[in-house]
């Protein structure tokens, strides 16, 4: 059986144009999708029950067992942390919120070690944004900083820019020029109209000096800014400067260097100052599917997107001090329960070794990096394979993903609904 | 079978022309019914105010630039919030509070229905999942239609009913409820930088200017017999001088139903001003509702701005902007591709600022001068104006001049040279606020039939008591009590359970999202629509057959199916 308009569930760019092949409740192909995606749908390394870890090794446990583990863990704690989110649905993240509220945790998505930075910019300066539809149909200038779409966005540039059919572009592949800016000649940047090669480091700097050449005072700008040379800068500006439409898109290259959320504000900053001359917009690069769906749901139902502390009753949010890393660096937290991220592949030692003491549980379809370090994991049905539910888009459109076999295990909802419910019968609530 | 007696009710209920009569009011099952068993529920409402539950037929609360606005200004959840108690979750903010915060404040102050200003049909899934989280109010979108590529194409070639059928099948589509324009032809300009000057300003590549696009949908709405008509944020928004951008706007506007009015023109204080720049701006309510007066198929609702800290967002992105190069605060903007736009700022309105007495005179200005209050709804526009916690301020505002003279003595002093309002004397009565707040909402857009708005046999049973006697009370002379009557309910009953009582919610609640369905003949189908299918695969960065909001968003829900002459 064909299923068609499949959506992806790997990266923020949500593609929906998946074909996916199914024979006896099995997928066994999937047409239009990136090596990421084919990789997503056919994996086959599932966990199949919910596992303690004993002595020496594993046992199998039944569902309801480790659900009351679970439930035992996050009630008995002082200072639970919910941490990451961004591999499920939308449905799935407003039960967390309430689990957290009810014991006093903190919850925070793999934001704050990716565009967290951004989202302090964003609520320093705003973000003047759009959907992807407007750039693929009016672009003539796109700016990808510090991003690599062709190995981490796959069909970033074939679906919503450089390579995408564009209603007001007549040929629009020729029409666009597309500009790379980055520390090294990626994979992007050699398909680039301009490549503009920074130091490390420079980031800053370099947008500061763009940002003098738009508002006429180029003449401050050194002959050579972290290794771009002034000409180079003054013929990217007047480029951004004749387009009818510039879209600038950026990633942990800008998130995560030095400078951080200065860099983003700088770059916000830059796109203010052109859209004096003309329409420019900018739109992070999320990557982890969801991920921006844990800001939305975060924001609509405690009022910040990330890194949000309930310890008081109220929502409390300061990253720094409320953020997963910083939490557990300081072996504050006393418990954690991990869903739908990988902290154990991505985070410093220190967080990764006082995981390991506390008690953890992982709720996730297969084994990783983080399993090694739980006490228990929890297997459940993928989100967009075989659980459906609301994913937004790395530019804030919600789509739904669907299931497209049959469920053979619970899925995150279904899950923390049976954590939520025990927790306040517990309560007597 | 639950039944509910209220006894000794002061009830003020417009659209049945009950005006302070002390009576009882019957409930079973959630409906108003002529008379319950002994074994009822009884609530004793002491001798005081009581009316159909408050509705807010414009505000922005639920969806994706809502949500912006809260993430972007974590300064503005911090300027509110409450911890988790008993029924009630933890809420955040101040002028965009969080989605739990937003309905319990409404439900404290009697508000049991609202219509969402704005929804973009691509964002839908985004506002309907937020309502899911406004629990204790029965909800509604206005979908944005201003900037909508296929419609402006179908007006372009002369074909409204094509234009018609599309509206059909996006609101059947995404669950909306009316047709939305926001500076319609506007925000597709904006796409470019740029905007529309005037009703007459053709739009860049289309060709069809903003009355084109006005007097086409308001046909198209006719055609698919909405129960709301078009509702309208005109052009020009917050431009001196766009007095007159309004007055033409409302010429255009015929008198095409006889239930309601053919068009709804929202915050319209923002659209009144005189002048030429910001120098010599001055309000020009006179004659705005001079034409309001003269042209029954107008309702308007006021967006009455209130000095403080807010933030503004609206589907307007160039007016948003230029609002920007006013504040250089912050800025955020978001364009929806095909159909429409959006921006936000955060926003302070100063007494001390000329412009915001001048803005703050004009949307009192309009609700006085409007002869006929089923035609001047109650708003700020929320959070626009001033978030909407600020009603109360208004309706005794509205209530005593001698209230008004106090707070026009604390404004900017050369506000009296720019605005009529110290040289009016109407005061408001409470059947007058009762209709601004609850009956000419729910006239308006066209939900009386479903029980909403008023107390008679039938109606839903979503009421509000408040702690105010209106025999005892001057208005006139009592501001300070009208403005503590209408900020806290004794009692907000919806659907017949109280759900708030005292300012403290009583039940989880479950929302109703109220959406229509216009049956729209095969042969104007969209969805057997060759032309319309490939154009949207092919501009679209979403699939057609992912665009429609499933069933899953709305598991409550009421939805009014029509008959289009199509």
């Amino acid at each position: 059986m064909k299923i068609n308009d499949v959506v992806c569930p790997f990266c923020g760019c949500l593609c929906d144009d998946l074909e996916v092949t199914v024979e006896d409740n099995r997928i066994v192909a999937v047409d239009n999708g990136c090596t990421l995606a084919n990789a997503k749908f056919m994996s086959k390394e599932r966990l199949a029950s919910p596992i303690r870890r004993t002595g020496d090794g594993w046992e199998n446990i039944s569902y309801e067992e480790a659900i009351q583990y679970t439930v035992d863990m996050l009630l008995d704690a002082d200072r639970p942390l919910l941490y990451g989110w961004s591999g499920t649905h939308g449905e799935a993240q407003c039960i967390g919120v309430h689990v957290c509220e009810l014991v006093g945790g903190i919850i925070d998505s793999t934001t704050s070690v990716c565009h967290g930075p951004s989202i302090l910019a964003i609520q320093e300066v705003g973000h003047p944004g759009c959907t992807l539809g407007q750039v693929k149909n009016r672009a003539d200038v796109v700016i990808y900083w510090g991003c690599n779409p062709l190995e981490a966005h796959p069909r970033h540039m074939s679906r919503y820019t450089t390579y995408a059919d564009g209603y007001f572009l007549d040929n629009a592949f020729r029409e666009r020029k597309v500009i790379v800016v980055d520390v090294r000649e990626t994979e992007t940047a050699r398909v680039a109209d301009e490549f503009i090669r920074i130091k490390a480091g420079g980031d800053y700097a370099v947008l500061s000096a763009l940002r003098a050449i738009v508002r006429g005072k180029g003449d401050v700008v050194p002959g050579s800014v972290a290794g771009v040379s002034r000409s180079q800068l003054e013929r990217i500006v007047t480029l951004c400067k004749d387009a009818k439409f510039g879209a600038v898109f950026f990633g942990l290259g800008l998130t995560m260097t030095r400078g951080k959320y200065k860099n983003v504000r700088n770059a916000i900053e830059l796109v203010d100052e052109l859209s004096r001359h003309t329409k420019f917009t900018i739109t992070p690069m999320r990557g982890h599917w969801n991920v921006y769906g844990s800001n939305e749901v975060f924001t609509w139902m405690t009022g910040y997107p990330y890194a949000i502390d309930f310890c008081r009753g109220i929502a409390f949010y300061n990253p720094g001090e409320t953020s997963a890393i910083d939490l557990l660096a300081r072996k504050e937290c006393d418990a954690c329960l991990i869903i739908g991220s990988d902290p154990g592949a991505h985070f410093p030692r220190a967080c990764v070794e006082h995981l390991a003491e506390i008690p953890t549980v992982v709720i996730d379809p297969v084994p990783s990096m983080t399993t090694a370090l739980a006490d228990v994991q929890i297997p459940v049905a993928v989100s967009g394979i075989d659980a459906d539910g609301t994913a937004y888009r790395m530019d804030g459109v919600p789509i739904r993903v669907r299931k497209v076999i049959e469920p053979t295990l619970p899925n995150d909802r279904e899950v923390l609904k049976s954590i939520h419910a025990k927790m306040k019968e517990a309560r007597g609530q | 079978m639950t039944e509910l007696l209220i006894r000794n009710a002061c009830v003020i209920d417009p659209l049945n022309d009950i005006c302070g009569e002390v009576m009882d009011i019957a409930v079973r099952d959630g409906k108003i019914v002529e008379s319950v068993g002994s074994g009822a529920e009884v609530i004793d409402a002491g001798g005081n105010l009581t009316m159909p539950g408050g509705i807010d037929s414009h505000t922005h609360i639920c969806g994706t630039k809502v949500n912006f606005g809260r993430y972007m200004s974590p300064e503005d959840m911090r300027a509110g919030r409450t911890a988790r108690q008993g029924h009630m979750h933890s809420t955040s903010g101040y002028s965009v509070p969080t989605t739990y915060g937003t309905s319990y404040r409404y439900s404290a102050m009697g508000y049991t229905t609202a219509l969402e200003g704005a929804m973009a049909p691509l964002e839908a899934r985004h506002t309907h999942e937020e309502f899911t989280h406004t629990p204790l109010q029965d909800m509604m979108a206005n979908t944005l239609f201003d900037g909508n590529w296929p419609i402006m194409q179908a007006i372009h070639d002369g074909d409204i009913r094509r234009a018609a059928a599309i509206v059909g099948w996006t609101l059947s589509a995404v669950k909306g409820f009316a047709i939305k324009l926001t500076n319609p032809g506007g925000t597709e300009a904006w796409g470019w930088g740029k905007d529309v000057a005037s009703i007459r300003d053709p739009v860049p590549h289309f060709e069809v200017t903003p009355a084109e696009i006005i007097r086409a949908m308001i046909e198209a709405n006719e055609m698919l017999n909405l129960p709301h008509s078009v509702h309208l944020h005109c052009n020009c928004l917050g431009k001196p001088g766009n007095h007159q951008c309004t007055l033409e706007t409302f010429d255009l506007v015929p008198n095409a139903n006889n239930k309601r009015q053919s068009l709804y023109a929202t915050h319209v204080q923002f659209h009144s001003y005189g002048g030429s720049s910001w120098r010599d701006i001055c309000s020009r309510s006179e004659e705005i509702c001079r034409a309001i007066n003269s042209k029954p198929q107008i309702v308007i609702d006021m967006g009455q701005v209130m000095f403080g800290k807010t933030t503004t967002m609206t589907a307007d992105g160039p007016m948003e902007f230029n609002l920007y190069r006013l504040y250089h605060n912050k800025w955020s903007n978001h364009d929806v591709e095909l159909e429409t736009g959006s921006g936000i700022i955060p926003v302070y309105y100063s007494r001390k600022n000329l412009v915001n007495s001048i803005m703050w005179s004009i949307g009192l200005e309009l609700a006085l001068l409007t002869d006929n209050p089923w035609q001047c709804i109650l708003s700020t526009d929320n959070p626009n104006g001033a978030p909407f916690v600020k009603y109360p301020e208004i309706i005794a505002l509205l209530m005593s001049k001698r209230y008004r003279n106090e707070v026009f003595e604390t404004v900017h002093p050369n506000t009296e040279h720019n605005v009529p309002l110290a040289a009016l004397d109407r005061e408001l009565t409470w059947k007058d606020i009762a209709i601004m707040t609850r009956g000419a909402p729910a006239k308006a857009l066209g939900i009386v039939d479903l029980g909403k708005g008023h107390l008679g046999e039938g109606a839903d049973a979503d009421i509000a008591i408040y702690p105010i006697n209106i025999n005892e009370t001057d208005p006139a002379t009592s501001a300070e009590e009208v403005i503590r009557a209408f900020s806290q309910t004794d009692y907000t009953i919806k659907r017949g359970r109280v759900v708030c009582r005292q300012g403290t919610c009583m039940v989880d609640g479950k929302n109703t999202t109220i959406w229509v369905d216009p049956h729209i003949s095969e042969n104007y189908s969209m969805d057997h629509d060759p032309e319309f299918a490939k154009n949207f695969d092919r501009y679209y960065t979403v699939r057609m057959s992912n665009y429609p909001v499933q069933e899953e968003y709305i598991r409550r829900n009421l939805c009014i199916e029509t008959e289009a002459q199509l």
